[in-house]
């Protein structure tokens, strides 16, 4: 029984915390963070709710396995229906937040209602109450944290926070917790900004100690860490380059989106590379990587520690970027980079950080400036309406645009609504690389097939961490598959859609599915928690999850023909590389999908699905 | 052989799996909250520094102690706290020059590392070998090593 079996419900509209105990029932189906929380949320809210109106809940929650060492047990996740998409957002973060909170005895904390004013949530234990934020609106994650640790008089106080992008309502501003970790997609800062809830400060003294089989859980959790550390990415890839590792590798396959997607390879894409990160700089002789970094349990560490140039223009003037703080991952170094076609490595890292500062997505906010370069060069935006030039390849203008937006100055304010909308406002909505209103990440559909029925399906918009099936197309984990080719990969993102939504719902961080699978996951899961923890178990509930998810998107208006790609995915082929000639194939795939799903043609769960997962 | 708790902080990470090792072998819980063993983030510097008690030969904590609290086990050589004989006065805290003994106020008395008896868990949980127990004569050994190894022969292979 590793969890507390306690949550925090907070009304912001009446200023009330109150304890509650865990639906164990709920728990025995849904296992914790990702499912657990959103069954709670299914249960509570409409789905055609205003994500930004008081009537929408959001509710941060940790899994059993969160605030145990178990390998990277120390996550959390935020779950809210999404601004960006209008669809649910689960947003998983790590750092060291989600096992403060489970050590200060808390499962999770439901944020109902609105408060009149700002106001941020203390916890320290048992001891929970809503304080004056006054002082607080206005000021960055990085601030806020530093503030509030000060006047706690506790350094070890953990601190997640909105910047000012989730204040400003930017439709893609997410929850920054211990400076550099976010819950970072679909966002869920804005939901938090909407509610005038500025930060969530714990201190957890009372530990985890409702282990089951505490024995039997250190062997599991000794025998999966062994795994961890003799796997060729997790044991060596991960630490040493973090995901950026990947940044040659896709490039060589040709399917690093480029230029907002109009190529699929991207010329500067080693200067922003993994390997680029050690090298050391001619300016001034030192790395762009100071050093991996950990989350809490973390035996993998693929985190990046940066720091930049400080002669560099983008920081010259600015000491506050002049320290160590966090790098680029492989989808921020794509999205800045790549995406708008700047190699510029430091450039990337400060728009990075300022990311982290006010609490930004780099992925879709980097998409979105992919597409307002590529309406620059159409003529469909000019400078004067964006106040600077800005053609691809401008590493100024992504500093800039990042500036404004995070700042909610001037064009800012259109770049923050996403590339849908910027798309469609000035008329060119099929320019926005996105599904259900949100950007796709790093992997083009066309050079990777799996990755574009994943992103169509993707229950909280385009997303690649729903079914990482580029660990079997790319890296042959666990079975290599051709990427190329749409065959097999409707069962292949099942599979890992599935399994996914277990690891989300443990505690733990997906990136150690490099090494385990569920059979490394269980033991851990059955000697940690009570009740029947089988593989066979795990995988209804993976299911069960997905499609609950799905059922809620149903029910806010989401249909079939929100499961499809960007239209320059299945009409302008590739241009160069491997997958030179193909577009994507996800009119094939999809079909296929449904059935194996057990779904009607329309994407709609069948009654004897529902029957079997217990819906 | 007398052994040594070292800390390589260059190694460290920041799991905090170490403190969870030291609050389940003392407590029986996960509580970082409870670890003798501490990390500590120089986030702008980048630089995580896992920080225990050296167990001192001349131990300030044992010197200080007005009721024979703190006694040195033969076997390790760590300085031990005797809960029963301890009674929270905290002047060992204030003697200690490195901060490594601290108070608990649930219990009342003070808590220090004490080598786990032998077998310290931070060591064995740590995953990078930032915290190693090692021959107490010979910490230096790996750094001498590292550093033997780039010493340059290349004259005398060329004379």
């Amino acid at each position: 029984m590793a969890w507390t079996k306690k949550i925090l419900r907070v009304d912001l509209t009446k200023g009330t915390c109150k304890s509650e105990p865990l639906n164990m029932e709920w728990a025995q189906q849904y296992l914790g963070q990702r499912g657990l929380a959103t069954k709670y949320f299914v249960e509570e809210v409409d789905p055609k709710v205003d994500p930004l109106s008081p009537a929408n809940k959001m509710i941060m929650a940790t899994g059993p396995l969160t605030g145990t060492p178990a390998s990277t047990g120390g996550r959390y996740s935020v779950i809210t229906k999404g601004p960006l998409t209008g669809a649910i957002a689960c947003s998983n973060s790590g750092g060291y937040f989600g096992a403060e909170l489970k050590f200060a005895g808390w499962d999770m904390v439901v944020f109902e209602g609105k408060s009149a004013k700002p106001v941020y949530l203390s916890i320290e234990d048992d001891k929970v109450e809503l304080r004056d934020a006054a002082h607080l609106w206005g000021k960055t994650t990085w601030q806020t944290e530093e503030i509030i640790k000060k006047s706690h008089q506790d350094p070890q106080t953990r601190v997640c926070s909105i910047g000012r992008a989730g204040e400003n309502g930017v439709l893609f501003s997410c929850i920054v917790n211990d400076l550099h970790r976010a819950a970072g997609r679909s966002g869920v800062g804005a939901v938090m900004g909407s509610k005038n809830l500025k930060a969530v400060a714990v201190r957890g003294t009372s530990g985890t100690a409702t282990i089951k089989d505490p024995k039997a859980f250190m062997a599991a959790t000794v025998a999966a860490k062994k795994v961890l550390a003799d796997n060729a990415v997790t044991g060596q890839g991960l630490p040493k380059y973090g995901t950026q590792v990947l940044m040659n590798v896709i490039n060589e396959m040709g399917a690093l989106p480029t230029r907002n997607a109009k190529e699929v390879q991207f010329e500067g894409a080693r200067n922003i590379s993994g390997e680029a990160m050690h090298e050391k700089r001619p300016t001034d002789g030192k790395a762009n990587l100071v050093t991996n970094n950990a989350c809490f349990g973390c035996t993998i560490a693929c985190g990046r520690i940066s720091q930049v140039d400080k002669n560099h223009w983008s920081v010259v003037n600015n000491p506050k970027y002049w320290g160590a703080s966090g790098g680029l991952e492989y989808e921020a170094a794509w999205a800045l980079g790549a995406a708008a076609g700047v190699d510029d490595l430091d450039a990337l890292t400060v728009a990075n950080m300022m990311c982290n500062e006010d609490g930004m997505d780099p992925i879709t906010f980097g998409a979105t400036i992919g597409a307002a370069m590529e309406l620059y060069t159409l003529g469909a935006l000019t400078k004067e309406q964006i106040g600077i030039e800005a053609p691809f390849n401008s590493a100024q203008a992504v500093v800039e645009m990042t500036r404004m937006t995070a700042e909610g100055r001037g064009f800012g304010k259109e770049l923050g609504l996403g590339s849908k909308r910027l798309t469609a406002k000035y008329g060119h909505p099929d320019l926005s690389m996105s599904v259900k209103g949100q950007e796709f990440p790093a992997y083009d559909p066309r050079g990777i097939q799996g990755m574009g029925l994943t992103y169509a399906t993707s229950n909280r918009g385009a997303c690649h961490l729903r079914s990482y099936t580029v660990a079997s197309e790319v890296l042959g984990i666990p079975v290599k598959t051709d990427p190329l080719v749409t065959d097999g990969k409707a069962g292949l993102v099942i599979a890992f859609q599935d399994a996914t939504a277990v690891f989300d719902s443990a505690g733990i961080c997906i990136f150690t599915s490099f090494a385990w699978s569920l059979a490394d996951v269980q033991p851990q899961l059955a000697a940690a928690c009570e009740g029947d923890w089988s593989m066979e178990k795990l995988a209804l509930v993976g299911e069960r999850i997905w499609n609950m998810e799905r059922q809620f998107n149903n029910a806010a208006g989401f249909t079939a023909k929100d499961d499809d790609l960007p239209k320059r995915m299945k009409t302008e082929a590739a241009k160069t590389g491997p997958a030179k000639g193909l577009v994507s194939g996800i009119d094939k795939m999809l079909p296929e999908y449904y059935k194996a799903r057990g779904w009607t043609t329309g994407g709609v769960p069948e009654k004897e699905t529902l029957a079997r997962l217990g819906l | 052989m007398q052994k040594s708790l070292y800390i390589d902080a260059n190694k460290c990470t920041g799991c905090l799996q170490c403190e969870m090792a030291c609050s389940y072998e003392n407590y029986g819980i996960f509580n970082t909250a409870k670890s003798r063993i501490k990390i500590f983030d120089f986030e702008h510097e980048g630089r995580k520094v896992p920080y225990t008690c050296t167990q001192c030969a001349e131990a300030w904590c044992l010197n200080a102690c007005p009721v024979e609290a703190i006694s040195i086990d033969a076997a390790t050589g760590a300085k031990v706290i005797n809960e029963s004989t301890c009674v929270g006065c905290k002047v060992c805290t204030i003697a200690c020059p490195f901060g490594t003994v601290n108070y608990v106020a649930d219990t009342g008395k003070v808590q220090k590392c004490d080598l786990c008896g032998g077998d310290p868990a931070c060591a064995t949980a740590c995953p990078t070998g930032a915290i190693t127990f090692v021959d107490s004569d010979w910490t230096g050994f790996d750094k001498m090593r590292a550093w033997a190894g780039k010493t340059d022969n290349a004259a005398r292979a060329s004379a």
